[in-house]
């Protein structure tokens, strides 16, 4: 059994006056992808943007209850919000590569942080990350070219690599494929795949067989409520909830 | 209703709808042929009336400089060559510059010169000193009214006492252009000289260099101040009663009659600060002043307009606010926001109003060097020439307006080239 990496409890989450989620209580273990599934407006994208505190950008947004990383609470004005996003990258809906060069693209989190003291030692994190992300070989010789130009799936790794290039330890993914095609969705979820190796990885799908293929651990939410969360597998097969068992079978969502 | 009847009212109606989009059509195709009419007329007048001050009229003067009447020696010193007797040698080049004349026609000729040439014979000397004690045929400045006269633009057929020149003059004039003594040339003068009371002598470059240094003025103080303030409002203020009031007021200011801005310059800039009165330093801080809403109003609009995406990008590995919009969001809404700035800086050069409130119409014979020095501004200028009665002073206006204009013509070209060159792609 690992160990958890992210613990939530009784997190509740208010925009103005109306409250998207109702005391989310949650495991993430360690090196797992977690899968959070559920109809459109259900709170799955706000409870991850939770957890590396983007919905601090969001100014009606309030949040109380208790979410632990490492056994730390980051709900609480004292948390190092920088820290702790360098600490938990994250790959948005829509790939949105900065209008700079591949390179600068991937160079930007390093060079802010100050994790590189020279030229070579930059360039050799921006390698791996690409490497790491699977986009090396297509883009070694036109890292000078803008990130924009590259097509989706590309886009959607540079963009990976952008997250991996700061070292983090987890990594959030809020629908990555939904703008992707089928090919480049399957190479994502190939990394996907590859990355939960080293990453703790939890994704937002709306796509029930990638949360199929990809996952360990699914969560399913409905209307701000997490209702069942539990290995894939039985999710899949065997769910306890009935509310569950009409979404994963097309009954409704 | 049956079916055939449907379809009849359907194909009425279809007509109805297309007839309805062909008049619209026309409309909009009439609207944009008056509004180029309209414009071409105006650049016509503009033109038609000012491009002859584009030329000045010179006259053929022989001029003996003779040692004795400028009182120097061929071996004196640059100084005192500087003193030479000049006006000396004009009275006596003016005296035979018809065979035979009387003291009466002497002074009605020398008023078919400027008041400049003094100068120019004193110029050419200075340039070829080796011409003492020869006579030399040089090109000097004819007076306004000759120049007026061979232009066509004052008539000769009014009575002689409601003429600038009488009968005598003209027919000097006459007997000039027979003898191919008179010629039209380029005027340097209008693009090198400021302001003067003698038309033929009045140039642009003095309120140019003045609309310069002020729009200079203008851009220090409004460019850093309406950024600051814009990246502010937009990305870092608190959303709330106070911030809604100021933008709301920013957009106010941006509505508030120039002439007012002249009159806050008038009581604390001049009255309060003491500042130096009709300087481009104050005419500039006026402006800027004038100028500042509409810039913040136009930097807020494309930093609005950079995809909230990359700044979560950023912040999402980790950048500090600051960063995140100083490396990002700020550098995406540069073209924006330098093409607000030119289009801000367009509409101070064009401004008048303020600037007679703060002095700067006084009348201003010199080419300013410095932000403290009394200047004009090229709006000022061409209203101190309309203004005028003299003859020669209304192509200068004309010609002044087709000075702005390219001047506001290119910083539009600038703001174009600007937006192209810098803009990127997300």
């Amino acid at each position: 059994m690992s160990n958890s990496k992210i613990l939530a409890n009784g997190v509740d989450v208010y925009y103005g006056s109306k409250q998207a989620l109702f005391g989310i209580s949650m495991d993430i273990k360690e090196k797992e992808v977690t899968a959070l599934i559920g109809p459109s407006g259900c709170g799955k994208s706000t409870f991850l943007r939770c957890i590396n505190r983007m919905n601090d950008l969001i100014e009606i947004c309030k949040v109380s209850g208790s979410i632990k990383v490492d056994n730390e609470e980051i709900i609480s004005e004292k948390t190092d919000v920088v820290s702790l996003r360098s600490k938990i990258g994250m790959v948005f809906q829509k790939p949105n590569p900065f209008p700079k060069s591949i390179f600068d693209n991937v160079a930007y989190g390093p060079t802010i942080h100050g994790l590189v003291d020279s030229k070579n030692e930059l360039e050799e994190i921006v390698h791996s990350s690409l490497k790491k992300a699977g986009l090396f070989d297509e883009v070694k010789d036109r890292l000078n070219e803008p990130g924009t130009s590259l097509s989706g799936g590309q886009q959607q790794r540079l963009c990976i690599a952008r997250a991996i290039a700061v070292n983090p330890e987890i990594i959030l993914m809020d629908e990555p494929c939904s703008a992707l095609d089928p090919i480049a969705t399957a190479i994502i979820e190939e990394l996907i795949d590859e990355l939960r190796l080293n990453y703790t990885i939890v994704i937002v799908t709306h796509s029930m067989q990638q949360a199929a293929r990809v996952s360990q651990k699914t969560s399913f939410f409905h209307l701000g409520e997490l209702i069942e969360t539990g290995d894939t597998k039985k999710i899949f097969t065997n769910p306890d909830n009935s509310k569950t068992q009409d979404y994963i079978t097309g009954r409704f969502g | 209703m049956n079916n055939s009847v449907a379809k009849e009212k359907i194909v009425s109606l279809r007509k109805k709808r297309s007839l309805e989009d062909m008049r619209f059509k026309y409309y909009g195709f009439t609207a944009m042929c008056l509004s180029l009419a309209v414009l071409v007329f105006l650049l016509y007048t503009i033109f038609s009336k000012g491009y002859t001050a584009f030329q000045k009229t010179i006259v053929l003067l022989e001029v003996d400089y003779n040692q004795e009447v400028l009182k120097l020696t061929p071996d004196s010193s640059d100084e005192e060559m500087e003193k030479g007797k000049f006006f000396r040698v004009k009275k006596q080049a003016i005296e035979n510059f018809f065979p035979d004349l009387s003291k009466s026609d002497i002074k009605l000729i020398k008023k078919l010169f400027s008041i400049n040439v003094d100068n120019e014979i004193k110029d050419y000397f200075l340039e070829n000193p080796e011409v003492i004690n020869t006579k030399q045929q040089i090109w000097v400045t004819a007076h306004s009214d000759v120049d007026q006269l061979l232009k066509g633009n004052s008539r000769r057929d009014v009575p002689e006492d409601r003429r600038k020149l009488n009968d005598i003059q003209l027919s000097y004039v006459d007997q000039l252009v027979e003898e191919n003594r008179v010629k039209q040339v380029f005027n340097n003068f209008f693009f090198t000289k400021a302001d003067s009371r003698h038309p033929e002598i009045a140039g642009v470059a003095g309120s140019f260099m003045g609309s310069l240094f002020t729009l200079f003025t203008v851009f220090i103080l409004s460019f850093p101040i309406a950024i600051g303030a814009s990246v502010y409002l937009e990305e870092f203020a608190p959303k709330n009663r106070i911030t809604e009031l100021i933008e709301v007021n920013i957009s106010n200011l941006a509505a508030v009659p120039s002439i007012v801005f002249g009159l806050l310059g008038l009581g604390v800039l001049l009255n309060v600060f003491g500042l130096p009165r009709s300087t481009p330093l104050v005419g500039g801080s006026v402006l800027a002043l004038m100028t500042l809403p509409t810039i913040i109003i136009a930097c807020r609009a494309s930093l609005k307009a950079v995809p909230p995406s990359i700044k979560e990008g950023a912040l999402a590995v980790g950048a500090t606010k600051t960063q995140a919009v100083f490396h990002h969001v700020v550098p995406l809404a540069l073209p924006g926001t330098l093409t607000g700035t030119i289009i801000g800086l367009a509409q101070a050069l064009g401004e008048t109003a303020p600037l007679i409130m703060i002095g700067m119409i006084a009348f201003i014979p010199n080419i300013p060097t410095g932000l403290t020095e009394p200047s004009a501004a090229l709006p000022v200028q061409i209203y101190l020439w309309v203004e005028s009665a003299e003859r020669g002073f209304q192509e200068k206006s004309a010609a002044a307006i087709m000075v702005i204009l390219i001047f506001l013509f290119m910083m539009n070209a600038i703001a174009v080239f600007l937006r192209n060159r810098f803009e990127r792609k997300w």
